[in-house]
């Protein structure tokens, strides 16, 4: 099960309806083992695609030796499809490299490009990925996580 | 002194678990075969074809070798290497 806070969730998916229709990218970076999703990282996507995305190389080697410097983990590695449902596609399971991590999946198929107000609703699903194999798990949405969970950092919304 | 090579998650079942361990070799390629007669099968998972994976990133010191000369990027003692898998999909 994947358990976020509110304000995360929020700003995954306003990332999402701000790069539509190009899909969007980035981790939510937590300490190393508290399976906390904690510090929003949107990442620019390399490959600027509606059916493609890529962390840029030197964003990537940058953004692993701050999670290393903060003894942190990417718990959450998300991103859109902007054309079809909120699923793993064959190339996200073939490329997923993080066993640990919660792979979260935005759709904005529905969206109306520019991010209206009348934009429709966007799906937000999590799954596992490890050794090739997809399991959708349970999100749960909470407006903070328990104070001692997280003591004594506090939660770094953007 | 040795060669620190950083070793991602992924490829930590042929480390033992180790995030990092040491290597040696005057090139990435050499480094590589080093790696290889330690922690056998990780060449595998690093090379296609005699280059790097499309989506495996090598830096050494910081430098993405695609940009500096690809497995011929010389390497000497005191160096970090990190090896990345790409984060991508479609």
């Amino acid at each position: 099960m994947l358990t976020i806070d509110r304000a995360t969730r929020d700003a995954i998916i306003e990332h999402a309806r701000r790069d539509h229709p190009d899909e969007a990218c980035g981790v939510v970076a937590g300490p190393i083992g508290s399976d906390l999703p904690l510090r929003h990282v949107p990442m620019v996507n390399a490959a600027m695609s509606p059916t493609f995305y890529e962390f840029d190389s030197t964003d990537l080697l940058r953004l692993y030796q701050e999670m290393d410097e903060r003894d942190e983990e990417p718990v959450v590695v998300y991103h859109s499809h902007t054309a079809t449902e909120a699923y793993p596609s064959r190339t996200d399971v073939n490329l997923a490299s993080e066993p640990n991590a919660h792979y979260v999946l935005v759709s904005t198929r529905d969206e109306v490009t520019g991010g209206a107000p009348e934009s429709g609703p966007v799906d937000f699903r999590s799954f596992r990925i490890v050794d090739g194999e997809v399991s959708e798990e349970e999100v749960t949405v909470v407006e903070r996580y328990d104070d001692e969970a997280t003591s004594p950092t506090q939660k770094a919304a953007d | 002194m040795a060669i620190e090579v950083r070793i991602p998650t992924i490829l930590r079942p042929y480390t033992g678990g180790e995030r990092a361990v040491d290597g040696s070799g005057s090139t990435v390629g050499e480094l590589i075969e080093d790696l290889e007669s330690n922690h056998a099968g990780i060449k595998e998972r690093l090379l296609e074809d005699g280059s790097v994976r499309r989506f495996v990133n090598v830096y050494v010191n910081d430098e993405d070798i695609r940009f500096t000369g690809g497995l011929d990027t010389a390497v000497s003692d005191g160096d970090t290497v990190v090896i990345l898998p790409a984060v991508a999909g479609g």
